[in-house]
């Protein structure tokens, strides 16, 4: 029976690769933490570990616990791997003898079932104090509420008791401890599943057809939040962007009342409004103030009061609202919108028009 | 013996003509030819799933990049996942239990050798079904095309109004004709385990693997079924206007969920199970020990296939369920990680003590068990259901499985191939292209894997084709793309170690790393019946007695 | 064959599991409770089969080969009685009341569940009848009575099935 000749430098450099992997691992972490630290109201990068919102944040606290725990694990077993791999290698002119033939034990094997079983009853109860503190939190009277709809690909906002119907950027207000004002939102979609996910601001939750489900923040700090679609949707569910804006009680205000005001009517564009409600475009879209009801696509009413275009896709812009209407495949392709194929003038109209839309 | 056997053999062989070998080949009923076919299978598929991943990862190295179409691309994380998990993982694991179970037990063959040539057609042809879609999947408005709805299928994504075409269709039904080959193969692992074992071979006494491989079948036989079931009744509705997961009649899109990770959750223990089978004959034979506490690591086998089939609903934590069915699924999941992490304690606790040989299956072995460790610890992570909240859906969650998959049975099988190809082919691997493989995967793989689930944590939702700049996601998928080009070379270089080692190798000789279970009995390949004569066992390792038999196992067991 | 049928037992479950879970949740169309007659009379059939089966095997086990092709002829004749029986409701649901697979989720999922049992008890029959075609050529005899018994247990199977399916769909259901 033949024994070769062992590497002994092996098992070193299985250490130094182990140590490698782990350092990889904490550089990344540092990378990923100094990218973090964004400025609070930009918040470009939407760490789960930058949280602003209660839900959110007790997520991070439990997260925090559980990374420990699993942390120690993790030492405890890599150290005893560590040393079982240097200390028990075989060595160059060793006795060809075998080592001692040892079957098991009772009493260490019955150590590590006990002390595991342990450590996850302790896991578990933590965890589910936080899942029911989340879940079955109450609503206070002053919540705000929203009902979002997931379609493909973009999202459709309604706030039924203020009466106001907007896409793709939500506004709340802040929710200060002393008095607070979270956000409850009814969950809906209405085609496949979709997933509502702002990681600094809560766990996400799905969006399922004949279901409805509900989630709820509530920001502590004013500023832009950025999320996105978090259930693969279809073809173009890498760009159905979230965007949070978490308003002053004043901002708010402001927003509410722009948002409930009827449709900019400004006589100047009669062209371009003549052209959205002759063509398609009422099909898809509401416009308050034309003859537009459609439910398909965004409502339009308040266009120019929104940042961006086809959820987060584009910036608005008049440039890129005349290519997108032009032809939406160059921005999103595969969206459901279809290319309008006006001519250059009704374009140029309609775009005047859809500008007035404040 | 062998040599004179293995020379008429060859002398035979020599003037043959190719179409006779081949027609041998393909009517083969043996366990060992099946199993060779199985495992090639399941290599060319390896190289095909890899180049999809790979141009995913090329796709996705800068935000907003164009290398390939949103369409394409959605077919290329659909394709690999469904790939890597059918039609690689899946037939290479029963290759390699159609290849030893019959030589560890002492048997000649499986118990219905011709249902064994069956399942494994079965699942060659979902196979060719599946990749015929790239061609043949057009249908309304050619939006057919490869499947692009994951490799989950949710409904109602799949269902007829939003997938037109033929490509789910494809999906389904070579899911579905692969699954029966499965449950073939299993039914038959099963039946070979229970009742031809070689006498003296009393269950206590079976290798490991047998033990893992048998308990792999039971699951196979609950799990992949419900797959079964639900692509039935998917059909029912592409074709039948059923209306099972229709949400506009009232049909229940989480049904469909509930259905799928019923299967999707024990269907992945299915796949670490005869994983652990690996570890658990390679770790004890270059420890120089037997396996530590060999009747808790059974048990906790079995409470593994117990428990799994209890914790699906862990992939479902953000559809929202009440706060007691979460609070149940996490503590199952949470109750699951114990079994795992005692079996990682009993594989430390054979290497304590012993004499280690950093061959490269070892070296295998033991990346496995660093990486498996860390995979799980994520698992739990994973488990705690608001943490979920954040992570699921996630890079995190990709990074979290590729571990166990790439990290864990990747790993594992690479063990698997360098420990058994001597006993299949009768020569050696190249051991310094073994190492170098080794080394070169590894780095590959912490530098992709360890990197991936940054992004996760910084809010990278998984599934896009694309991502916007500056999110602070930029660099870390740059380099995460590095790690899986240096993978592919690595893995190129096993592919390379394989055929010159076929040809070139050194000559393995019945029992090249003096182990101790019955195939390293028989010549290297064995002859086709195995056993000329079928021995009779008194210990959990035959060898090691008649090696050692002034201190055989039979007098401690 | 106990390998194949729990696989089989699995695949049913998921089947019930649906049928049950959408019991009343149909929008619109014919109900349960309007449509359904409970089949008595051919429940009887198939559930005597087994009986009948269970006797041709031990007959064989004596060796009387003529007996037990009687008493195999016989299941097969309360198999396929029992299926014709299904076909005449099915006949029934789809002209008289318009109930088919697409009308709503109770047609969808008992069309699918019964339906699934039906094919089972078909390719059930075809095997049966494969061993009449070897009985009458004399080549079935004492030695094969091993095999015969794996027949049966799937037949028993198959009786087993129908029972939970009938008082899923009939009794429960309604």
């Amino acid at each position: 029976m033949r024994m070769d000749e062992t590497m002994c430098k092996a098992d070193w450099r299985i250490i130094v690769s182990r140590v490698a992997g782990v350092l990889v691992l904490l550089v990344g972490v540092l990378l990923a933490a100094r990218m973090c630290m964004a400025s609070p109201h930009d918040n470009p990068v939407p760490s789960i570990f930058e949280p602003h919102s209660t839900p959110a944040e007790s997520i991070r606290h439990l997260s925090h616990f559980v990374l420990g725990i699993t942390g120690l694990i993790f030492l405890v077993v890599f150290c005893l791997l560590s040393y079982v791999v240097v200390k028990f290698r075989n060595h160059v002119g060793d006795s060809k003898r075998e080592p001692g033939q040892v079957y098991g034990s009772t009493q260490i094997e019955l150590a590590w079932t006990i002390i595991p079983i342990l450590i996850v009853v302790v896991l578990f109860l933590v965890t589910a104090r936080v899942i029911h503190a989340i879940q079955d939190a109450p609503r206070p009277a002053e919540a705000v509420e929203v009902t979002a709809i997931g379609h493909q690909f973009w999202w459709e906002f309604r706030y039924p008791t203020l009466g106001i119907v907007t896409a793709n950027e939500l506004h709340v207000p802040v929710s200060d401890s002393a008095h607070p004002t979270p956000t409850f939102l009814k969950l809906l979609s209405a085609d496949t599943d979709h997933s509502f996910w702002i990681p600094q601001l809560a766990g996400k939750t799905d969006l399922i057809p004949n279901r409805v489900n509900e989630t709820w923040i509530d920001p502590h700090e004013t500023g832009l939040f950025l999320g996105q679609c978090a259930q693969y949707c279809g073809t173009q569910h890498a760009k159905m962007l979230l965007r949070v804006y978490v308003d002053n009680p004043e901002q708010f205000a402001a927003w509410v009342s722009a948002q409930g005001q009827p449709a900019n009517q400004d006589e100047k564009e009669a062209a371009g409004r003549h052209v959205f409600e002759t063509t398609a475009c009422l099909n898809c879209h509401a416009v308050g103030g034309t003859n537009g009801t459609g439910r398909f696509g965004p409502d339009l009413t308040h266009l120019m009061s929104r940042h961006t275009l086809a959820s987060g896709a584009a910036e608005n812009t008049p440039e890129n609202l005349r290519l997108w209407i032009e032809n939406p495949d160059a921005i999103k392709p595969g969206s459901l919108m279809p290319a309008m194929k006006l001519s250059d003038g009704d374009l140029d109209a309609l775009v005047r028009f859809l500008e007035t839309l404040r | 013996m062998s040599s004179d056997v293995m020379a008429i053999q060859s002398a035979v062989a020599a003037g043959r003509p190719w179409t006779e070998v081949l027609h041998e080949w393909v009517t083969t009923v043996n366990h060992k030819r099946l199993g060779v076919l199985y495992i090639l299978y399941a290599l060319f598929f390896l190289v095909i799933g890899g180049i999809e991943a790979i141009i995913m990862r090329i796709q996705l190295m800068h935000p907003h990049n164009d290398f390939v179409s949103p369409q394409v691309f959605n077919r290329m994380f659909t394709m690999p996942g469904t790939t890597m998990i059918f039609f690689v993982a899946m037939p290479i694991l029963f290759g390699f239990a159609n290849y030893l179970v019959p030589l560890m037990i002492g048997a000649r063959d499986m118990a219905f050798p011709r249902l064994n040539a069956f399942s494994f057609w079965l699942t060659a042809f979902g196979g060719l079904l599946l990749y015929f879609s790239f061609l043949g999947g057009s249908g309304l408005y050619g939006a057919g095309n490869a499947p692009d709805v994951g490799w989950w299928a949710y409904a109602p994504l799949a269902s007829r109004a939003f997938s037109p075409g033929h490509s789910s269709d494809y999906w389904t039904i070579s899911l579905l004709v692969s699954g029966f080959g499965s449950i073939g193969t299993a039914i038959n692992i099963i039946a070979t385990i229970i009742s031809m074992r070689c006498p003296g071979m009393k269950l206590s006494r079976m290798p490991l693997l047998a033990w893992l491989n048998l308990v792999m079948s039971g699951m196979v036989l609950l799990a992949i079924t419900p797959l079964s079931a639900a692509q039935l009744m998917l059909l029912v509705d592409r074709y039948l206007g059923g209306h099972f997961f229709d949400t506009q009649a009232g049909g229940s899109a989480t049904l469909w969920m509930h259905f799928f990770w019923i299967f999707g959750h024990p269907e992945v223990y299915v796949l670490i199970i005869p994983c652990f089978a690996f570890v658990s004959e390679i770790i004890p034979v270059f420890s120089r020990k037997p396996i530590f506490g060999y009747p808790v690591m059974v048990g906790a086998t079995v409470c593994i296939a117990f428990v799994s089939m209890s914790v699906w609903a862990h992939h479902m934590f953000t559809i929202g369920m009440n706060s007691y069915a979460n609070s149940f699924f996490t503590i199952t999941t949470m109750a699951v990680g114990v079994p795992t992490g005692i079996k990682i304690f009993n594989w430390l606790g054979t290497m304590w003590g012993g004499k280690i040989q950093f061959k490269t299956p070892m070296l295998f072995c033991i990346g496995f068990l660093f990486q498996f460790l860390i995979a799980g610890l994520t698992g739990i992570m994973l488990a705690s259901s608001p943490f979920d909240w954040q992570l699921s859906g996630s890079y995190f969650v990709v990074a979290h499985f590729h571990y166990v998959i790439v990290g864990g049975i990747l790993f594992a099988l690479f063990g698997a191939f360098y420990y058994w190809y001597p006993k299949i082919t009768g020569r050696m691997l190249n051991e310094r292209l073994g190492k170098l493989h080794f080394w070169m995967f590894l780095i590959g793989f912490h530098l992709t894997f360890d990197l991936m689930h940054i992004p996760g944590l910084l809010g990278m939702p998984r599934r896009i084709y694309t991502y916007e700049p500056g999110r602070g996601w930029d660099t870390l998928n740059f380099l995460v793309t590095i790690g899986a080009f240096i993978q592919g070379i690595a893995t190129l270089v096993f592919v390379a170690n394989l055929v010159i080692s076929y040809f070139k190798g050194a000559k393995a000789g019945n029992d090249p790393w003096d182990a101790w279970t019955l195939e390293w009995s028989v010549s290297s390949p064995p002859p086709a019946y195995n056993f000329a004569s079928i021995p009779t066992v008194a210990s959990r390792r035959p060898l090691w007695d008649l090696k050692h038999p002034e201190d055989p196992d039979s007098r401690y067991e | 064959m106990a390998c194949l049928i729990i696989a089989e037992a699995a695949i049913f479950t998921i089947f019930v599991v649906a049928y049950i879970y959408y019991v009343g949740k149909s929008l619109s169309g014919p109900t349960p409770g309007k449509v359904l007659e409970t089949p008595i009379f051919y429940t009887i059939c198939l559930l005597s089969s087994s009986l009948t089966i269970h006797f041709a095997g031990k007959l064989l086990e004596r060796g009387r080969q003529g007996a037990f092709l009687l008493f195999w002829l016989l299941t097969i004749a309360l198999g396929a009685l029992f299926l014709y029986g299904t076909g005449q409701e099915w006949h029934r649901l789809i002209y008289e009341h318009g109930l088919t697979i697409s009308t709503n989720l109770f047609g969808t999922t008992y069309y699918s569940l019964v339906g699934l049992h039906a094919f089972h008890v078909s390719a059930g029959l075809i095997m049966l009848s494969i061993v009449v075609l070897f009985g009458i050529a004399g080549r079935v005899g004492p030695e094969q009575s091993a095999r015969i018994d794996v027949l049966s247990m799937y037949w028993h199977f198959v009786d087993a099935v129908w029972v939970v399916v009938f008082t899923v769909v009939y009794v429960l259901g309604r």
